[in-house]
């Protein structure tokens, strides 16, 4: 485990749908500029485990903490706060279809953190040269391509200044080529330090960019440890058999 | 008995007029009231969605011709002048409302839940959500439907006329009792009428396939 | 000031209410079933007919849903008789209804009867059915299922604009209210009582289409997947 300090403990999270239990104990700690990859079968809770670090399930049991604020029982101010420091990229994208690309991310910048309409616009103008789409900037996210789409969507995070972004399999509703150009992105983001969990299929971005690495299995953390560790000696026969088939 | 003329036609035209206010006054009225229980309907709060739902069902349940009588006996009951562009108005608001609400709902259901959870994650409160990503959205998808139930609206301005309220219907009625031709009339009141719906009608399925063919 | 509600008249006039509701029942039964069949024929009309019919049958359903039921009933009622055709008022009731229904069953059943594919009547007419059966069995059935909650809050607002006919002294349950009103002067009160007895006969209507959908539907369902 890298040293420094922990900006999420997850702790023994219990995560409920009616009879269906989710996730069963989940736990485990970011540290700061760390890239943490989560992998897993379908349906074994990936999704479901950053939704309740984003806040946007309430959990049964077990301690969400991010930045120091707990997460996962309602209250505003709690709220407003994890509101700043977490950012969230969804599979689907989420864009504003009404709004166009610069509209979708001044609007934020605007409404929640009060920015002048000048320096909202020019905070997007900064977070799309990070992504690469300064000319699509009057664009309607229809207009575009899903893979412009997605960067799209990670400028629009970014330019909130989170201090930690989750990504949920963004790449899975791509094609091979788009599904390069938002990882080089996000590989780009890892270096430059940011904390970031990723729930992803791609192998070869969580072997590369992820120094972290939690394999979930029947909604608990199967196997926990740095990336090159675990996929060069695979302590369980679930994760062995999961790397082999998504080869 | 008088003969049927351009005259008899020019009053018909003119109380026409009075159908197309009366139907603004529904519109504007329903629209107000409508915003309001759609957002009811899909409140956070139980008390607030029961609320509207039960108003809902209540409206939809009763003749839009009771609650005309109901409008215009009851403003006399509260000491008011028995003004019957008042009761139509307050009556078919009361309809339209009920009808809108129930429209608008969907529409604002139909707006997928995942853009409630992107706004959400950029930090924007419940109104915010409202105003900037939600309600936009759903307009777009209430227009069609909205312009398809304004067509309703018009037709059944005419129940006005049986209190007494001179616009379409009861301009024809007049015309009738002094010329008894109830035939032409009544067919030349039903043209006026259809002059007015049949483009509304026209408008919502065009935008309605419109809307289709833009997903 | 205060005003004083008084329901003192129903203790000797709600036989006339039982009277009027008794034959707002009798009209709406009769205007829906009736509207209902000519709204499918239309509907199949509308699909399947030739192009002069299609029109024909587009121009009486828009005609019919762009003017108001009030002026329809005018018209059937006062105009038709002063062309020689005298009907009486509950006649002319049940004519102007169930023309009414009959352009809304016919959008409604249409849009039904086009979500059944071209491939069941193929399939259909393969299996040696004719065409009567064909149409009954593989076209209206489940088009009618497909659309039927469409269709019976349709069937319910024609029960509630049935309140219109009281214009024709047509003596159901709304003509009542006024005659009562007129006799006792509490308008608001008697049609409270109305207003109440449209919610009640709401709720009966909407049960009694939810049971007959049951019926019609559930068992062939049943079939249909044990099959
Ligand atoms: N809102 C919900 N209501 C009920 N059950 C849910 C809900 N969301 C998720 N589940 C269930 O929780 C389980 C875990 O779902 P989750 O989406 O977290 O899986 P995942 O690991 O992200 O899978 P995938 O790789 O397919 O995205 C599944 O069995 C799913 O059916
Ligand atoms: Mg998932």
């Amino acid at each position: 485990m890298p040293e420094g300090e922990a900006v999420v403990r997850v702790q023994d999270v219990i995560k409920e749908f009616g009879p269906l239990r989710v996730l069963d104990g989940v736990g485990f700690d970011v540290v700061r500029g760390q890239t943490v990859a989560i992998v897993g079968r379908s349906g074994s809770g990936k999704s479901t485990l950053l939704r309740c670090i984003a806040g946007l399930e309430t959990i049964q049991g077990g301690s969400i903490e991010v930045c120091g604020h707990a997460v996962g029982q309602p209250g505003s101010a709690a709220r407003a706060q994890l509101r700043r420091d977490v950012g969230m990229v969804f599979q689907s994208y989420n864009l504003f279809p009404h709004l166009t690309v610069e509209r979708n991310i001044t609007l934020a910048l605007m409404l929640v953190k009060k920015e002048s309409k000048d320096s909202a616009r020019q905070k997007a103008a900064e977070v799309l040269r990070l992504v690469g789409l300064t000319d699509k900037l009057l664009a309607y996210p229809e207009q575009l391509s899903g893979g412009q789409q997605q960067r799209v969507a990670i400028a629009r995070s970014l330019a909130l200044q989170p201090q930690i972004m989750l990504f949920d399999e963004v790449t899975s509703a791509l094609d091979p080529e788009l599904t390069a150009e938002v990882l080089a992105v996000m590989e780009d983001l890892a270096r430059r330090g940011m904390t970031m969990i990723t729930v992803t299929h791609e192998m070869g971005f969580a072997r590369r960019v992820a120094s972290l690495l939690v394999f979930m299995h029947q909604g608990k953390v199967w196997e926990i440890g740095p990336t090159a560790e675990l996929f060069a000696n695979p302590k369980t026969a679930e994760f062995r058999q999961f790397v082999g088939s998504e080869l | 008995m008088n003969q049927l003329g351009t005259n008899h036609l020019l009053y018909l035209l003119i109380a026409a007029q009075w159908t197309v206010v009366l139907s603004l006054i529904a519109f504007a009225g329903g629209s107000v009231l409508g915003l309001a229980i759609a957002l009811m309907r899909v409140s956070k709060l139980g008390v607030l969605r029961s609320l509207a739902s039960g108003y809902i069902q209540l409206i939809q349940g009763t003749p839009l011709l009771i609650l005309l009588f109901l409008s215009y006996f009851g403003l006399g009951i509260i000491g008011l002048k028995l003004v019957p562009l008042v009761a139509a108005g307050i009556s078919l608001t009361l309809y339209a409302g009920a009808f809108l609400g129930e429209i608008w709902r969907g529409c604002i259901e139909a707006v997928p839940k995942t853009q409630w959870e992107a706004s959400d994650c950029l930090g924007l409160n419940r109104a915010q959500q409202y105003a900037y990503v939600v309600l936009p959205q759903a307009v777009r998808i209430a227009i069609p439907p909205t312009v398809g139930f304004m067509v309703q609206i018009v037709k059944n301005t005419s129940l006005a006329s049986v209190i007494g309220f001179v616009e379409l219907a009861r301009a024809g009625q007049i015309v009738n009792n002094s010329t008894f031709e109830p035939f032409v009339i009544f067919s030349c009141v039903a043209a006026i009428y259809f002059a007015l719906c049949y483009p509304l009608s026209v408008a919502s399925r065009y935008l309605e396939r419109k809307a289709n063919a833009g997903r | 000031m205060s005003y004083k509600f008084d329901f003192a008249f129903m203790a000797d006039r709600w036989p006339d209410f039982v009277a009027g509701a008794w034959l707002t029942i009798q009209l709406t039964v009769l205007a829906i079933a009736l509207g209902f069949a000519l709204g499918t024929v239309c509907a199949l009309a509308r699909v399947y007919g030739g192009p002069v019919l299609r029109r024909l049958v587009g121009a009486y359903v828009e005609a019919i849903r762009n003017t108001p039921l009030l002026i329809q009933i005018f018209i059937v009622y006062f105009g038709l008789s002063s062309l020689g055709l005298k009907l009486s008022a509950d006649v002319s009731a049940v004519i102007a209804l169930t023309v009414n229904m009959g352009a809304y069953s016919t959008e409604i059943m249409r849009a039904g009867i086009q979500s059944i594919q071209r491939t069941q009547l193929e399939a259909a007419d393969c299996l040696g059915l004719t065409r009567l059966q064909t149409i009954l069995h593989v076209v209206l059935l489940p088009a009618m299922e497909r659309v039927y909650p469409a269709l019976s809050s349709q069937f319910v607002l024609l029960m509630l604009a049935s309140s219109i006919t009281s214009q024709i002294s047509v003596e159901e349950l709304t003509a009542t209210a006024s005659l009562v009103q007129s006799d006792t002067y509490r308008s608001f009160e008697v049609y409270l009582i109305v207003a109440v007895a449209y919610l009640a006969l709401s709720a009966l209507y909407r049960f009694s289409f939810w049971l007959i959908g049951r019926g019609l539907f559930a068992r062939k369902r049943r079939l249909g997947t044990s099959l």
